[in-house]
């Protein structure tokens, strides 16, 4: 009894081994070798946003849904604009209908009115994938169906994907959502086709104020670059260490 | 004596044998770590070229200066001369040769993105030039007063 | 509305003041049949392998349905995966090429090893019927008897040999399957808490108590359910046995001293599994990080029924006083039983649809509302009809494995 009781233990103890082998196959680099990887690359694409130039037309909404083909009256968007407006009691009221495809054009917020003169501020947000350095989404997909190119742009390979929602669940920022006729997870990719072609993306090009621009964070003489350099920029969410790569100009604490 | 103990275990080593096989033939040749990490480079190499080769709609305004240059001359002097053509006039892919006409959007809506009335202090909207468009020339296209490649009404 | 507009989520998802664009509850009620499922299956191998490997006498009964039934959980453990995913003809993927750094990706390995450790166990237990089968048939004629004899054939896998000393080792190695299964059950469903436990994105999922806690409650819902369906069908029996003219054979329905026993077990692994909630609750408030706002707003008042009186009060606390009690009758037993499998199940959905209550902005709700009548098979395998089905396929998968496996002999 007591031999099989040992027996026991021990092949506990070699299936919880066995069952552990798979983290091995996890590639681990050592701060240098990543900080040598990294710089040989020439790109790092990034955004910049500056909410302060921003008036909410939403046609940065409007030309990404038209030029990525996702469908024009479907919820679902991969940019899109926030309306903020902080009122003197310090309450924040936030909206983004139809994710401002069609502008603000109403001063209502989800039918509530709010008299102007209890307007401390108001403001708006355009929102889009952060290109995570450590993106969240990339590190759970069971299949590797998404990943993190060359130039630092998450990808979803629609071929491959098994739509299993993961990727959706991990991102912090909601970006990521069922697109309703591949059936696959979709999100912005800094309208790679675009990029890679020397355009810049649709929804960079449809904004009339300069709120949206795109910039290679490798090139030193780049206007972003210089910005994001010089000037105080933050981004959404550092808190969960994905590392963002879409930088804000102007961005309030009631951002969320 | 002891031989028929293993027979469960070559079940689950046909088993594997079996992933493998179908492994060889159903992940693609380019399937793997393309870059530093497992983590966020593992995928199937062709996608990106995939990606690459999604078709561009969105033409940009030197595009459509090259035909339409007596309409690009007069918004570039206007307030309007940072609008995209495109933006009103709607993605010039396949235009002239397979779209013959382009739609315009002459909505009101379309232009009140940016002229409805929102008083938001230290905000750019609150700077626009806006109308409250209940009250404002309610039945008509912005259009029939408002040239959109000229808005200024003096200037007309 | 178009086809192209059909969004996954739109259907049941009610949004309340602010919340992103693109968020809709994406993991619906297939999602919270996976982990109860599959937390059926752990719970109802660990009640067997107590059995096996720390020969608790008083469990063998229900050790060998237990261990049946956990063969006819296993497929369902993995259906509702099955069905909620988009690309379901692409299921195999995670098999070919898996990401392990997603706590998803080993879904298949594991299960797949689980899966040949439990039939493995079946086989070496009973290898010896299998063959006792082949040689009562060998003389009988009947293309209904030769199909069973070579069923009973392949289900030898050759091996005939039923000397004392085979029967000997084939004991031994089913006691040491047992034994292996035990942390291949518990990594199994503790890697399904793992699954919510590390989404960082998640304000209510993410703790790292959260596979542990998985773990305790599977095993609770597993022991209550294999109890549970012991005491109806062994009850059933009985009745029947009553009913009939012959009384040669006398069947006396569920043993009192064996229920109780599991009872006991039961009981233990709940007070671990409530403290471990409790734990995690009381943490979140006390340290009020960020989310807890948002978090408290959903708990102690969008889901208050559910979470409070529906899960810890109906599901935990009254059939825990209803197990403890004196004089503990079989009817008592399975009153508290059901009660402890809705519990358990309750808080799969407050964990899976909770978690998805609020939005990433922590500025807005969203509600769930379960598809009854479906329109289409979004809506039926993503509405009370889909989970209906995967509760009912685990029966009817051991009714008809019972024919060939008979785990109901009384010893």
């Amino acid at each position: 009894m007591t031999c099989s009781r040992r027996q026991f233990l021990k092949d506990t103890a070699t299936t919880t081994l066995a069952a552990a082998l798979p983290v091995s196959t996890m590639v681990f680099l050592t701060p240098g070798e990543l900080k040598a990887a990294v710089e040989n690359k020439k790109t790092r694409w990034t955004f910049l946003v500056d909410t302060n130039k921003c008036v909410g037309c939403g046609m940065c909404v409007k030309a990404c849904k038209l030029e990525n083909e996702i469908p024009y009256d479907a919820p679902v968007t991969r940019t899109w604009v926030e309306r903020y407006v902080i009122t003197k009691d310090g309450e924040a009221h936030i909206d983004s209908p139809m994710g401002g495809r069609d502008g603000f054009i109403d001063d209502k917020i989800r039918d509530e009115v709010i008299d102007p003169k209890d307007i401390t501020k108001a403001f708006f947000v355009p929102k889009l994938c952060n290109q995570c350095e450590n993106a969240p989404c990339v590190q759970v997909c069971p299949v590797g169906a998404t990943y993190q190119t060359e130039d630092g742009v998450v990808l979803i390979d629609r071929d491959w994907c098994i739509g299993c929602g993961y990727c959706i669940m991990a991102c912090p920022y909601g970006v990521r959502f069922f697109h309703p006729v591949t059936k696959t997870a979709d999100k912005c990719n800094f309208c790679y086709h675009r990029t890679s072609k020397g355009l810049e993306p649709a929804c960079v090009q449809a904004c009339a104020f300069d709120a949206r621009k795109i910039g290679n964070l490798k090139d030193p003489d780049d206007p972003v670059a210089k910005t994001i350099a010089t000037k105080r920029v933050a981004v959404l969410k550092d808190e969960y260490g994905t590392k963002p790569h879409v930088f804000y100009l102007g961005l309030d604490e009631n951002v969320r | 004596m002891k031989n028929h103990v293993l027979r469960p275990l070559w079940l689950a080593i046909g088993l594997v044998l079996l992933i493998m096989v179908a492994r060889h033939f159903m992940v693609p040749e380019d399937f793997g770590v393309h870059g530093d990490s497992f983590t966020y480079n593992y995928y199937r190499l062709s996608n990106v070229d995939e990606w690459k080769d999604f078709p561009v709609k969105y033409q940009g305004r030197e595009r459509c200066s090259k035909c339409h240059e007596e309409n690009f001359e007069s918004i570039s002097h206007s307030r309007h001369k940072k609008i995209q053509c495109e933006n009103c006039h709607g993605p010039a892919a396949g235009h002239p040769r397979e779209v013959k006409q382009l739609v315009i959007d002459r909505s009101r809506e379309q232009c009140l993105r940016c002229h409805a009335l929102l008083d938001y202090p230290n905000s750019r909207r609150g700077m626009m030039k806006g109308v409250v468009s209940e009250k404002h020339k309610r039945k008509f296209e912005c259009s029939k007063c408002h040239n959109p490649h000229n808005p200024n009404l003096e200037d007309r | 509305m178009s086809p192209d507009l059909v969004v996954h989520g739109v259907e049941w998802t009610v949004k309340e003041l602010f919340v992103y664009p693109n968020e809709f509850i994406y993991w619906s009620i297939q999602i919270v049949m996976y982990p109860y499922m599959t937390g059926l299956v752990a719970g109802a191998f660990v009640l067997s392998s107590l059995y096996h490997v720390f020969d608790q006498k008083g469990l063998k009964d229900i050790a060998q349905f237990s261990l049946v039934f956990s063969l006819a959980l296993l497929p369902v453990a993995a259906l509702p995966l099955l069905l909620h995913l988009q690309q379901p003809t692409r299921a195999m993927e995670p098999l070919l090429t898996p990401h392990f750094t997603s706590a998803i990706a080993a879904f298949g390995i594991v299960f797949t090893t689980y899966a040949l450790i439990v039939v493995s166990e079946i086989w070496f237990v009973y290898r010896k019927y299998f063959v006792e089968q082949v040689q009562e048939l060998k003389g009988k004629s009947g293309i209904a008897n030769t199909m069973t004899r070579l069923l009973y054939q392949v289900l030898t896998m050759g091996a005939y040999d039923v000397s004392d000393e085979a029967i000997a080792v084939d004991n031994k190695a089913a006691k040491i399957l047992a034994g292996v299964g035990i942390p291949v059950a518990c990594f199994l469903h503790g890697y399904a808490g793992f699954i919510f436990g590390s989404v960082k994105a998640n304000a209510l999922w993410m703790s790292p108590l959260m596979p542990v806690i998985f773990i305790m409650s599977a095993v609770v819902s597993g022991i209550a359910l294999c109890m549970l369906t012991y005491i109806i069908i062994m009850e059933w029996q009985a009745f029947r046995n009553r009913r009939s003219a012959d009384k040669s054979v006398q069947i006396h329905g569920a043993e009192k001293a064996v229920v109780f026993e599991a009872g006991r077990y039961l009981l233990g692994f709940l007070v671990a599994a409530i403290t471990l909630e409790m734990l995690d609750l009381i943490f979140r408030g006390y340290t009020a990080m960020k989310s807890w706002d948002i978090l408290r707003s959903v708990m102690y008042g969008k889901d208050f029924f559910n979470i409070f009186i529906l899960q810890y009060t109906l599901g935990n606390l009254v059939p825990f006083i209803l197990l403890l009690l004196p004089k503990l009758t079989i009817k008592r037993t399975v009153v508290a039983l059901i009660l402890i499998l809705f519990g358990v199940f309750m808080m799969r959905w407050n964990v899976v649809i909770g978690g998805q209550a609020f939005s990433l902005s922590f500025s807005g709700y969203m509600h769930y509302h379960i598809p009854i009548i479906p329109h289409s098979m979004e809506t039926f395998k993503e509405g009370l009809f889909g989970a209906l089905t995967v509760i009912a396929i685990p029966f009817v998968l051991f009714s008809i494995i019972n024919k060939f496996v008979p785990s109901l002999r009384s010893h």
